[in-house]
């Protein structure tokens, strides 16, 4: 195995380090991915929220206001439900869901926008750029943005515009102009690339929460730190409720966040078996057809950071494919390549009918309406769970409310509305 | 000592001349492979004395819409990494003195890989590398072996880039630095002259490297303005809007798409080189 100074494998599939959890190293490296590969215009700027993140992730008072939004606004902890008559219906591991559809806004994202506006608050920054694919994390860009009062502009392709109309209404609602991006196919990597051009246009007052854990470090790290919150709680909740740890983990990838968050606390508990689910789309075997970056992808360098990405043989990246707007992204958390090439973590793939297949499911026999990025991870615990013993304790993090899906869905299946 | 590169050789004459230098940026394979090997050939003759050749990417992030969109119509008529190195091999048969550099992004490189591209480009003909998203932090990926190589890596300073900061971004540069007059993207907002000749001379008291000045330069006269504070100007956006307005309805090239690049190439360079 080769170690760099920093004690980081620097070589893909190199044995088993000590620990999963040391990454990054200062240069936001996890293994050969991460990185910061922007602009000269933008160094600054990242280098800037580099030490205002390390100053505030040490201010016991940062801390402070943080823990009391999650539990005043937000609505944490969420819920550890058991699924019981999903458990029965699988007949295998005993399957739990981690409720974070339940937070304010509906999905996962809130948790790392409170963090983020609190670090722009406190380094001064008085206009908010973000990047949204199904709106989800527009939407809770413009919740945080009404609450703390800043104005906001949300960059959103032309396309999920169009197929994302609820979660457009809501951030108009809440005060966000939202902007579309009409540049490449017009979806959630045109709007990042968007992003990035007002960001390099607005230096001095503009704040850019990115919504996943990807970009120019320390993004990946900070929006980690952030999600984790899922996992710290997930730990508490599981000894609570069976006094033991969880068996197996559970999670949907499109850039990774809510992976991560509920990944990081347990990647050194080597006896925990770890799934991310990425978006087989039409199926790995259709060109172009699906966004499984790191199991139909090759490594590459886009959006400030190293990782994997769909893209030809030529660099040019693709655009791929996913039922789910919100895993429709060509690239993916650079910590989540490095986890994938130690294999720590499995990576594997579900496709858009599996996922509406699995949005079904949970609806008739849970009473949850799932988003179909978490469809997409229920996809996979049906075909896990019945080959897992009953006494294996798995998490599924449920990571998004379907309310925004069911218009897309309802044409999926042929349904009226 | 090294051998002096074609850009150090051009930059050497002008100074001589007293004039400052006209760098003229095109996208390879815009429109067309055919149609952009021909504009090449022609920019000398119409006054660029140093050409930026940009490699198509299909998420350029600091460029404004009218370089995406040039981007855009190489990559759609079946523009490869491959073509941009045919345009600079031809270039070289018969233009022996002009400097080209690319630019670009990294990831197309990166995948080449970069070891063979250097060598492959310096193979070629290319005298220097513009790489937009790869700060001096990450030196080794792509900077030191373009170096080693005898290519000139040709480095970004901004209005962000304060002097703290400068002596990191000016390290391993060579050939020239390149100003980036706003803090933007290209071809869109027009850069204060006060504001750039202040910033140039705060840049040239750091180093000895000719300064150029580009993003956002379109005219004549902005480019004889920004030229008497600098050592070169660069101007793109201008001849790749003069490339989209040419084409015909189907976006295929016309018998204007040479001429009004020409055209635009002829008169900035009438501007710098008149009194």
């Amino acid at each position: 195995m080769t170690l760099n100074q920093h004690g980081l494998t620097t070589m893909p599939h190199a044995t088993t380090p000590n620990s999963y959890r040391t990454g990054p190293d200062e240069r936001g490296h996890f293994g050969t991915y991460g990185g910061r590969f922007v602009a000269e215009t933008l160094m600054p700027l990242i280098l800037e929220l580099d030490r205002a993140y390390e100053a505030a992730k040490t201010d016991p008072a940062f801390a402070g206001e943080l823990s009391n939004l999650h539990t005043h606004y937000n609505g944490r902890p969420s819920p550890l439900y058991f699924a019981e008559r999903m458990t029965e219906h699988l007949k295998g591991a005993k399957i739990y869901f981690k409720r974070d559809e339940l937070n304010h806004t509906g999905s996962h994202k809130i948790n790392n926008c409170l963090g983020q506006i609190l670090l722009a608050r406190r380094m001064g920054k008085t206009r908010i750029i973000a990047e949204t694919g199904a709106g989800q994390h527009g939407v809770a860009v413009a919740t945080v943005c009404a609450r703390f009062g800043l104005p906001c502009v949300v960059y959103m392709g032309a396309t999920d515009i169009e197929r994302q109309k609820p979660n457009v209404f809501r951030m108009k609602l809440l005060g966000a102009e939202v902007r579309p991006a009409v540049s490449g196919n017009a979806t959630l990597k045109d709007a990042m690339n968007e992003a990035l051009r007002d960001w390099v246009s607005n230096v001095t007052d503009t704040y850019y929460i990115i919504g996943t854990v990807a970009g120019p470090h320390p993004y990946p790290a900070m929006v980690r730190d952030f999600q984790s919150i899922i996992g710290k709680e997930v730990r508490e909740q599981m000894m609570t409720a069976e006094g033991r740890l969880p068996d197996t983990l559970v999670a949907c990838i499109g850039g990774g966040s809510n992976a991560m968050g509920l990944f990081h606390n347990f990647l050194d508990d080597k006896s925990i078996a770890i799934y991310g689910v990425e978006a087989g789309g039409h199926g790995l075997d259709v060109e172009n057809g699906h966004a499984a970056s790191m199991n139909g992808g090759k490594p590459g360098v886009l959006h400030g950071n190293r990782t994997y990405l769909l893209q030809d043989d030529d660099g040019q990246i693709l655009e791929g494919h996913s039922i789910s707007a919100g895993l429709d992204y060509p690239g993916v958390g650079p910590e989540h390549a490095y986890l994938r090439d130690t294999g720590r973590v499995t990576y594997v793939s579900a496709t858009d009918k599996e996922a509406l297949t699995a949005f079904q499911l949970c609806t008739k026999l849970e009473g949850i309406i799932p988003a179909l990025e978490p469809a997409h991870a229920l996809a996979y615990v049906t075909k896990l769970a019945p080959k897992l013993k009953k006494d294996n304790l798995l998490v599924m993090n449920l990571c998004g409310r379907g309310d925004k899906d069911i218009f897309s869905v309802a044409e999926h299946l042929g349904m009226e509305m | 000592m090294t051998q002096r590169t074609r850009i150090e050789a051009r930059f050497a004459d002008l100074k001589a001349k007293k004039r400052a230098a006209l760098i003229t940026f095109i996208t390879a394979g815009d429109p067309d492979l055919a149609t952009a090997r021909e504009i090449l050939m022609a920019l000398p003759g119409a006054g660029a004395d140093i050409i930026e050749l940009g490699m198509p990417f299909s998420d350029p992030m600091a460029d404004g819409p009218a370089i995406q969109a040039s981007s855009l119509r190489a990559l759609r008529a079946g523009h490869k990494m491959a073509h941009t190195l045919e345009l600079v091999r031809d270039f070289r048969k018969a233009d022996t003195t002009t400097p080209i550099v690319l630019m670009g992004y990294y990831n197309p490189i990166f995948v080449y890989p970069a070891e063979t591209f250097v060598e492959d480009a310096a193979a070629a003909g290319v005298d220097g590398l513009i790489i937009v998203d790869i700060p001096p932090e990450a030196d080794d990926e792509l900077c030191l072996p373009a170096i080693k190589r005898g290519l000139n890596f040709i480095r970004l300073a901004t209005p962000t880039t304060d002097d703290k900061r400068l002596p990191a971004v000016l390290a391993n540069s060579s050939g020239f630095v390149y100003y980036v007059s706003i803090t933007g993207i290209t071809g869109t907002a027009a850069p204060d002259v006060y504001a750039v000749h202040k910033q140039v001379a705060r840049i040239k008291r750091q180093t000895s490297l000719p300064v150029a000045v580009g993003f956002g330069v379109k005219t004549p006269e902005q480019a004889k303005a920004i030229a008497a504070g600098a050592d070169a100007v660069v101007v793109g956006s201008a001849l790749v809007s003069a490339i989209a307005d040419s084409l015909g309805k189907d976006q295929k090239p016309s018998r204007t798409t040479v001429t009004s690049v020409v055209k635009v190439v002829q008169g900035l360079s009438q501007a710098l080189t008149k009194d």
